[in-house]
């Protein structure tokens, strides 16, 4: 991602100011804040990232700019003025008119912002039409084949004549990208555009993203959980909590010298491919809208807390040139990163016989997602299967767990040949091989409470139920640091990462030997995505072997000790982590490198 | 399950529609059990003029052969409720079974039972129960049975389109891994998760089955003369309307409150699941 940094303001000697948000307050009902005394500017050509996590209030602020709040929620207070116009004072007709010629908006899934119904040249004509009736029609078309051409897309009639069903999840993002430039915006807003691309598209998307933010002089706010993704396309950052701005400060500030608490948090939380070290989850969790302890939202779960934290709110004050901050007791110096931690030992030059052996693994549904896959996974050790969508990383994960239909090839499981399907498993390996899945949302029955889930293997299994069962249960929340407490509730009263908590003790209770990880960080906030990584590290140590399958290079560096690269199905690079992130010899491994977002 | 469940009828009952709904419900079903006890007289002694006028003695007046109007009305309900009760209760039980089966195999079995209910909804209902019951009779259980078999095919589409979409969740997959039967797997992971869409096709179709009962009494294919019925009583006096309208009027006028009263506490239960949302997000 060096290649856009490279991309510079140019010096303008007066600075325009575009965007100025003025003590903007967001209410749901009953007087309950989401989001409060926000206070921010934008100049031309300046990009600044909104960084928080889930249900920290950016993306009610994202929308707040265009003047729009979600159904439940109101804007009672404040100003937004873009370009001079008082946004919230708009009504009807003025507003539309505003919010698309003045801000752009781009959603975070293309596919389901897009109208499917119609074609990209329609789609692009269509939003001229309705906002600027002015052009004429040569005008119009000169201006789609600039857009296009702009944000890197072909400007041939046949691409305007397609569907956008026809073009891949980067494709229709740039088109996301071009219907807000062609307008013509000062302001454009995108609400983490890049989380449903693979990483080499992501960065490609950013790179046009910024370049055309510089040369065209058009102010943008971009929305994002991740730190490491906005480092190289911003100019400043925000920092939000709790629906407060706790932290703005220039990227320079921010990477180096990160002053509040929280910010600091997050830069700890997030998995390096530069280097592996310490991922410090943040104790507890953010406070839900509504439920905001007195004074600083964030003085629960700081080191750093104070009595007077919670006696008033602290208010963003300057801190130096170009840095704001939020808090009593800030920190001054300049960010250390956590030493290194050492790889579990696996000496490969003596020989051990393999837990897992994959010889020849083909898989076919209406086309082939695998092409003679073969691998080794040790015991105690963690492999990465690693590769971007469609490589088949999940089909070879599922395929192990016995969930792969037409699957073929040789399964060796501690030297025994392990049938295809897990129905045809001896009840006795079954347990031994166990598979978590990516979204805790739906891996969790709705209907039943924790201890059902949970105690369900046990009598299957084992046949243990009744007050056994129980202690069992106990014995395994606690495992996974979850209160004994959580066994009699329903998972909708659970976050998402006490959900994928129960996920791996429904999988911890049935005593495995092998873990199979299916993305099962990439929906979780990084600070909860650090504490699971932690818990499997651990597990590791306590002798389990893991097969962790990810997109994420960050989080390779920072659990596993081998890796497996695929690339459309096939076995492109293996080998130790540190060789093949330090030495990546297949040039596919090496685009995914370049392409993978840094702290470094 | 005593939790959800219990939190479950909170939530339906926080709704007013549903309150309302089983206000009226249960206030039927209490006239159509307690009723024939309340009745001045039996249903079938003959008290008076053929369609005398109401007065103090019979406040709803007399029908074509004399009875007791509200005497037969409060005996009339027992029949119309039970079997339309019996008939919804018997298609939700055959029609949940055969859909989930087919939501959660996907295959051959799924096609078959599609297909066969495919074919029986387009026949429309009250055309196929006419058929069977005027060829095999009249009795009461098989009248139905007929309905039942009416309303079976809806219950199955609606049941294996709950299905399908729960059986592709990743708990279902882990169930699967796990190793549990196929029963366990639709009984403890899947039912539970359609019950509430089922349950809100269960009070349709106690509607519908009140209304086609009433439909089929007066058309003449439902319960036999003498015996008071609701649906029959508005066939029965019909030729007298404009003389003694209350002989047609009564019995209609509580059928459509039945109905209307099932309606709305299925509508209830529908509308509060949507909105809090039973699905996950």
């Amino acid at each position: 991602m060096n290649a856009i940094a490279g991309i510079e303001t140019p010096r303008s000697p007066v600075s325009t100011r575009v965007l100025q948000v003025t003590q903007l307050r967001v209410e749901l009902r009953d007087q309950v804040d989401v989001l409060s005394g926000v206070s921010f500017s934008l100049d031309a050509g300046e990009i600044v990232g909104l960084v928080g996590e889930s249900g920290s209030g950016k993306t009610t602020l994202a929308t707040a700019l265009l003047a729009h709040a979600r159904r439940d929620a109101r804007i009672v207070s404040g100003r937004v003025e873009v370009a001079g116009q008082a946004l919230l004072e708009l009504q009807g007709e003025a507003l539309r008119q505003a919010r698309g010629s003045l801000i752009g908006y781009v959603a975070q899934d293309p596919a389901t912002a897009l109208n499917p119904a119609l074609r990209i040249g329609g789609l692009l004509r269509e939003t001229l039409a309705v906002h600027q009736v002015r052009l004429n029609r040569a005008a119009q078309q000169q201006r789609i084949v600039e857009t296009l051409r702009d944000v890197g897309l072909p400007d041939d009639p046949e691409f305007l004549r397609r569907f956008p069903h026809q073009l891949s999840g980067g494709q229709q993002q740039r088109v996301m990208l071009a219907l807000a430039f062609v307008l013509r915006p000062r302001l454009i807003v995108l609400d983490e555009p890049t989380t449903a691309l693979d990483v080499t598209t992501q960065a490609h998307i950013l790179a046009t993203l910024r370049r055309l933010c510089k040369s065209l002089g058009v102010a943008a706010v971009y929305v994002s959980h991740d730190l490491a993704v906005i480092k190289d396309l911003v100019d400043r950052v925000m920092v939000m909590y709790a629906g407060r701005l706790v932290e703005i400060a220039s990227r320079e500030a921010l990477f180096s010298r990160p002053a509040h608490p929280y910010t600091r948090g997050l830069l700890a939380a997030i998995p390096d491919v530069a280097q592996r070290r310490d991922l410090l989850p943040i104790p507890g969790h953010a406070p839900a809208p509504g439920q905001r302890p007195g004074g600083c939202a964030f003085a629960p779960r700081c080191s750093r807390r104070r009595a007077e934290c919670s006696a008033a709110e602290p208010t963003l004050r300057e801190l130096r040139a170009q840095q704001q901050v939020a808090c009593v007791e800030p920190y001054v110096q300049g960010v250390q990163l956590t030493p290194q931690v050492p790889l579990l030992a696996i000496d490969d030059v003596a020989p051990r016989p393999a837990l897992l052996e994959i010889n020849g693994l083909n898989l076919a549904y209406d086309r082939q997602v695998l092409f003679d896959v073969s691998l080794r996974l040790l015991p105690g050790e963690c492999l990465a299967l690693v590769g971007e969508s469609g490589s088949g990383k999940t089909s070879l994960a599922r395929a192990v767990a016995g969930l792969g239909e037409n699957a073929e090839g040789e399964l060796l499981y501690a030297g025994q040949p392990l049938k295809l399907a897990a129905r045809q498993r001896a009840a006795g390996l079954r347990h031994q091989i166990q598979y978590i899945f990516q979204n805790p949302y739906r891996a969790l029955n709705p209907r039943q409470s924790v201890y059902q889930t949970l105690s369900a293997p046990l009598q299957h299994f084992f046949g243990i139920k009744g007050a056994p069962a129980r202690e069992r249960v106990e014995a395994v929340l606690k495992r996974v640091s979850l209160p004994a407490s959580v066994a009699d509730l329903y998972p909708h009263s659970l976050s998402g990462g006490e959900r994928q908590r129960v996920a791996i003790a429904r999988a911890l209770i049935c005593e495995p030997k092998l873990l199979i990880c299916d993305e099962i960080t990439s929906a979780l906030d990084v600070s909860v995505q650090a504490s699971i990584l932690a818990l499997l590290r651990q597990l590791q140590a306590q002798g389990l072997t893991l097969l962790f399958v990810t997109h994420d290079l960050g989080v390779v560096r920072a659990i596993a000790d081998r890796v497996l690269v695929l690339k459309l199905g096939r076995v492109v690079e293996q080998g130790r982590v540190d060789e093949v992130l330090d030495r990546p010899q297949a040039a596919y491994t090496q685009t995914l490198l370049e392409n993978s977002p840094t702290l470094a | 399950m005593t939790d959800v469940s219990s939190a479950r009828w909170q939530r339906w009952l926080a709704e007013p529609q549903t309150r309302k709904g089983a206000l009226i419900t249960l206030l039927l079903v209490a006239l159509a059990l307690f009723g024939p006890w309340l009745a001045p007289h039996a249903p079938t002694d003959m008290l008076g003029q053929v369609y005398g006028a109401p007065s103090a003695a019979a406040p709803l007046g007399y029908d074509f052969l004399g009875h007791d109007v509200l005497s037969r009305l409060l005996s009339g309900g027992l029949s119309v409720l039970w079997m339309s009760v019996a008939a919804a209760a018997i298609a939700l039980l055959v029609g949940s079974a055969l859909g989930l089966l087919a939501g959660f195999s996907r295959r051959r079995l799924d096609q078959l039972i599609t297909w066969l209910a495919d074919v029986s909804l387009a026949f429309p209902d009250l055309i196929l129960v006419l058929l069977i019951v005027s060829m095999l009779g009249r009795a009461p259980w098989l009248i139905v049975l007929t309905v039942a078999i009416a309303f079976t095919p809806g219950v199955i589409r609606l049941a294996r389109g709950s299905a399908v979409a729960v059986a592709g969740q990743e708990f279902v997959e882990a169930a699967q891994m796990m190793g549990y039967s196929r029963r366990r797997i639709l009984l403890r992971e899947i039912l539970p998760n359609i019950l509430t869409p089922l349950l809100v096709h269960f009070g349709n179709m106690l509607t519908w089955g009140v209304g086609m009962l009433s439909g089929l009494s007066f058309l003449g294919y439902g319960v036999a003369p003498p015996t008071a019925d609701w649906g029959l009583m508005i066939n029965e006096n019909q030729a007298g309307l404009l003389v003694q309208p209350w002989a047609v009027l009564a019995p209609a006028v509580l059928i459509g409150v039945f109905a209307y009263g099932t309606n709305i506490l299925a509508e209830g239960i529908g509308r509060s699941s949507s909105r809090i949302g039973d699905k996950q997000p």
